[in-house]
């Protein structure tokens, strides 16, 4: 009983960081059906600015604190500079951006080891976040696992906030719904693409952030998350959060049971049968859009 | 999903030149493959080029799944791995059988290093045998290719949910494979092979050998896709890139269509992974996984992806200058690949075979107009 509690607990905080990776996805693939591969770079990017912030904050605490937003804007404005320049060329072209923005990957993945070095760089956890909560019966909730678990939640009610209750995000769902209809009705399409790939990029670097405490930084890390992350939102269905919310716990925790009962790796080819299978029942994903297109 | 890149259309108004185009064009790739290249370069260089002509094998099929039928296949990496671990089994088990006091049944090297209890896997036994080998080099990526394909594309997943179904396969069979150490032979793969069906690879005549099979396999294939392009079936899976809809309305199915597009390339991919292992000497998941996967469909996208030549071409020359460059000046190579990927295919769509035409369309407008670029 205390392993599977425990297991479902480190699914679950795997599932965390899938989810914050996948609801910037979520955001740019729903908006404009872009597959962005440099997401994952943009992680990197997060993970950085952290590293960079700690070493001219001393505190742990309170660089961490100060990346949150710090890594934001950073990312963010790269998702805006990479949409402006490139992607907004692309976008009746969804299949080639994915290529595209590969070879945007791997160029800022050169960049950031020309920079920082080939090795993974480390970090230092505050020390409130580097210890365990017991909460008894033997189960152990490591810090840092239910602070990612913390802010992927709460950036899911933010976005939520946002998307229901802006106008802002009206707009981004109007565009969601039906781009050309917002269009005529008076909405600058164009401006709210980038603002949308200014905040999904911006979750990614947020994520970055996250990633510092539980894995070592390096130039590819990116790499490692971003697959999974697009995993989710294929069988979350695009363009609604709740889909990833349920599809990234659901995967974390089939992964951590996977892994616990047979192997990493055996449980990585387990869980994309699943997806498989998954997808012959829901084709667009748990959640789709009504719309009377032809899919 | 509209496309830009039309292929030409196979019923053109046929002038003497253009209908010796084919034939000679094709005459002209033997000549150069077959009869100049193994005189004019030197072993070394030959032995690269066998293995650039490899990643051409896979770039037929890259051609014609995602050039001609719009599937952008992110995994060919899982077909040229089944085909070259199918390839390096048989082998390994060859060598270790004929090293001096084992006999038939004995372990490859790497297995007893790891230890797997002194019995070879069940699945390792049936590649003992040189035909059924052979075979699965083929058929078993075809296999594959065909229950995931039927079940992907029945329920109508396409475009950009395939591709990352299929790099997601990429990631999943080699993280897979590093995970089986004691069977695969985890990171380091299969390697160190000596003989190839009785022949020593040390030698270099027969290593020439493995350099002509590749070539004509090469050769083989790309009349094989020609054939499929101007097929009716090519017509229909251009037809099914451009407007699926439109095909299912007609009455055909466009599940059937792409299919029969997934599995030949896999089968392809296949092919070129098994002759991969005697022409270069190793298999291993870095070669397979998502990176050179994504890697497999560049060299198409550089040439020009629904053009056959372009795709072979372009194949080759990103292989070359990986190989050349890469050594040379590692950082400058991996911005110049990025920039690759985002000129290519982003600005050239119908990759630098379509340069001509696009230049022509600049020039003359009007008169050109016809032929889109």
């Amino acid at each position: 009983m205390t392993v599977i509690l425990n297991q479902s607990f480190t699914g679950i905080s795997i599932g965390a960081v899938l989810l914050l990776i996948a609801l910037g996805l979520t955001l740019t693939f729903g908006q404009m059906g872009v597959i962005n591969m440099a997401h994952g770079e943009f992680i990197m990017t997060g993970a950085y600015t952290t590293y960079v912030l700690q070493k001219s904050i001393s505190s742990a605490g309170i660089s961490l604190l100060v990346a949150l937003p710090v890594a934001f804007v950073v990312a963010g404005l790269m998702g805006a500079l990479l949409e402006w320049l490139l992607i907004r060329r692309l976008y009746t072209r969804p299949l080639d951006t994915l290529l595209v923005t590969w070879g945007v990957s791997l160029m800022l993945q050169q960049l950031a080891r020309d920079i920082f070095g080939a090795p993974n760089v480390q970090t230092h956890a505050p020390d409130l976040l580097t210890g365990n909560i017991s909460v008894g019966g033997g189960i152990t909730l490591a810090n840092s696992r239910l602070f990612i678990l913390g802010l992927a939640l709460l950036s899911v009610l933010a976005l939520t906030l946002i998307l229901r209750t802006t106008p802002l995000g009206r707009r981004i769902r109007a565009v969601v719904q039906n781009r050309d209809l917002a269009e005529v009705s008076g909405i600058a399409t164009g401006q709210v693409d980038r603002i949308t790939f200014f905040i999904g990029s911006g979750l990614a670097g947020v994520a970055g952030v996250a990633l510092t405490l539980v894995g070592p930084i390096g130039p590819t890390m990116g790499t490692n998350y971003i697959v999974d992350a697009f995993l989710v939102v294929v069988v979350g269905g695009i363009g609604q959060l709740k889909g990833s919310v349920i599809t990234a716990f659901a995967l974390g925790v089939l992964q951590s049971v996977l892994e616990y009962s047979t192997t990493v790796s055996v449980a990585k080819v387990m869980v994309l049968v699943a997806i498989v299978a998954f997808l012959q029942w829901r084709p667009q994903g748990l959640y789709t859009l009504r719309t009377r297109s032809l899919a | 999903m509209t496309t830009t890149t039309t292929a030409a259309a196979p019923t053109q108004p046929v002038s003497l030149l253009e209908r010796f185009r084919v034939p000679g064009g094709f005459a002209l790739g033997a000549v150069l493959l077959l009869g100049i290249a193994p005189l004019a370069l030197s072993d070394f260089r030959l032995s690269l080029l066998a293995k650039y002509l490899c990643y051409a094998i896979v770039a037929v099929g890259v051609s014609l799944a995602w050039g001609r039928g719009g599937l952008l296949v992110l995994g060919q990496g899982v077909f040229f791995g089944l085909g070259g671990y199918a390839m390096a089994m048989h082998l390994k088990l060859a060598d270790a059988a004929a090293a001096p006091g084992a006999g038939p049944g004995a372990l490859p090297d790497f297995m007893q290093l790891y230890g797997t209890g002194g019995a070879l896997p069940w699945w390792w036994k049936p590649f003992a045998n040189p035909g059924f080998a052979l075979a699965a080099t083929v058929l078993l990526p075809m296999a594959v290719a065909a229950i995931l394909g039927f079940f992907i594309f029945r329920r109508r997943v396409k475009g950009a949910y395939f591709a990352i179904l299929s790099q997601a396969m990429a990631a999943a069979l080699s993280i897979w494979l590093v995970g089986q150490q004691a069977t695969t032979g985890g990171t380091n793969g299969l390697t160190d092979m000596q003989g190839f069906f009785g022949y020593s690879l040390d030698d270099p005549v027969n290593q020439k050998m493995v350099y002509f099979i590749i070539a004509v396999v090469l050769l083989l294939l790309m009349a094989l896709a020609r054939q499929l392009f101007v097929s009716r079936y090519g017509e229909l899976l251009i037809a099914v890139r451009d407007s699926e809809e439109r095909v299912r309305f007609l009455g055909y199915d466009p599940a059937n269509v792409k299919l029969v597009a997934y599995v030949v390339a896999a089968g392809m991919a296949g092919l070129a992974g098994a002759l991969f292992v005697p022409a270069v000497g190793i298999i291993s998941p870095a070669l397979i996984g998502i990176v050179p996967s994504i890697g497999f469909v560049i060299g198409a996208a550089v040439g020009g992806r629904a053009s056959l030549v372009g795709a072979v071409l372009g194949a080759v020359a990103v292989a070359w200058a990986q190989s050349t460059l890469s050594d040379a000046f590692p950082a400058a190579w991996t911005y110049f690949q990025g920039l690759l990927f985002i000129v290519a295919v982003g600005f050239l769509p119908g990759g630098l075979a379509s340069l001509v035409t696009v230049i022509r369309n600049r020039r003359t407008p009007t008169t050109r107009s016809g032929e889109t670029a």
